[in-house]
């Protein structure tokens, strides 16, 4: 049982570790923007095993998909294929060395002085805490911000779902973003429209520019 | 399951490496993707933080929406960084940090 669950941890660890070096490796961007792929889906499934399945998903379809896809268009697009020959100078990665190499000590100081051995271990997600969690949600005394959910809500069906309670991951995200985040939420949406605009805005020509420069 | 440190070294590790990546690279977008892998590592530790801090037996949500707002952060900055380095090339027709030297001073 504790094997089954360490080994796909390292598995992914190693993937996403091995991408991070073969992205600062690799000479090709064409190459860096593969193995950063590879980084981000090792990453996603760290994610899944600590029971973030939403967090997991979205991670492959954004980074994954949509980041990496503009990644790969631009460097076609800017058509980069003599980085080959760039000698690397040995001050920048001394630093380069260097200075993660002390962030690293720095962090694991951090781990050192922090929780060890038993106390460090995740608390395991069973079908009494569940339980105890769905009554919770019904009953709401907790912050009194939202109204108590029914006992017809998703969140509590599958919480105490009697053959096979499951962890209803999205629906918890979705109920704390609406809950608690309401306005962060719509701020996110303003900033994504400013986004759209800005980069319509960067990518257009000025029409001072000669048309013969393309 | 593996501990909390593990996954708190694993995090520590994939960003150092995105970190030697930024100052070790001379291509801009190389650097970009590079400072995209800091973003998610960071986003590693605040998961794993939200399932360690149990709260009434279910994970701290909190924390992920947290990370759900990085990564939306991160596809807005991506689109905008990727058009502020297209007209930068279209500028200057190099992508090579060595050669923008103009805001030097």
């Amino acid at each position: 049982m504790d094997t089954l669950n360490t080994l796909p941890f390292y598995l992914f660890a190693f993937l996403s570790v091995a991408g991070g070096i073969l992205l600062v490796a690799l000479r090709n961007p064409v190459s860096s923007a593969l193995a950063m792929v590879l980084s981000f889906v090792g990453l996603a499934g760290l994610f899944i095993g600590l029971n973030a399945y939403f967090v997991g998903i979205v991670q492959v379809l954004v980074y994954a998909g949509a980041i990496m896809v503009l990644f790969i268009f631009i460097i076609m697009l800017l058509d980069l294929n003599d980085e080959e020959n760039v000698k690397f100078r040995s001050s920048s990665v001394l630093a380069g060395i260097i200075i993660p190499l002390l962030l690293l000590a720095q962090v694991l100081g951090v781990i050192q002085a922090g929780h060890q051995g038993e106390e460090a271990e995740f608390k395991k997600i069973d079908r009494a805490s569940m339980k105890v969690s769905a009554e919770k949600f019904v009953r709401n005394d907790g912050d009194g911000k939202a109204l108590p959910l029914s006992e017809q809500s998703a969140i509590y069906k599958s919480l105490t779902h009697e053959k096979s309670p499951k962890l209803p991951d999205t629906n918890l995200i979705g109920h704390t973003i609406f809950k608690s985040y309401n306005f962060p939420l719509q701020v996110m949406g303003a900033l994504l429209l400013v986004a759209t605009i800005g980069v319509v805005v960067l990518s257009k020509r000025s029409n001072k520019q000669a048309p013969s420069e393309s | 399951m593996a501990s909390l440190n593990e996954f708190l070294f694993v995090s520590g590790l994939v960003f150092a490496i995105g970190l030697a990546g930024v100052i070790l690279r001379r291509n801009i977008i190389v650097i970009f993707m590079c400072l995209e892998l800091m973003l998610a590592a960071a986003s590693l530790t605040l998961v794993a933080f939200s399932r360690f801090h149990l709260k009434d037996g279910l994970p701290d949500y909190n924390g992920q929406v947290f990370v759900f707002f990085i990564i939306t952060v991160a596809a807005a900055e991506v689109a905008v960084g990727l058009a502020i380095i297209v007209a930068l090339y279209r500028a200057r027709q190099t992508i090579n940090v060595e050669d923008l030297t103009s805001m030097r001073g």
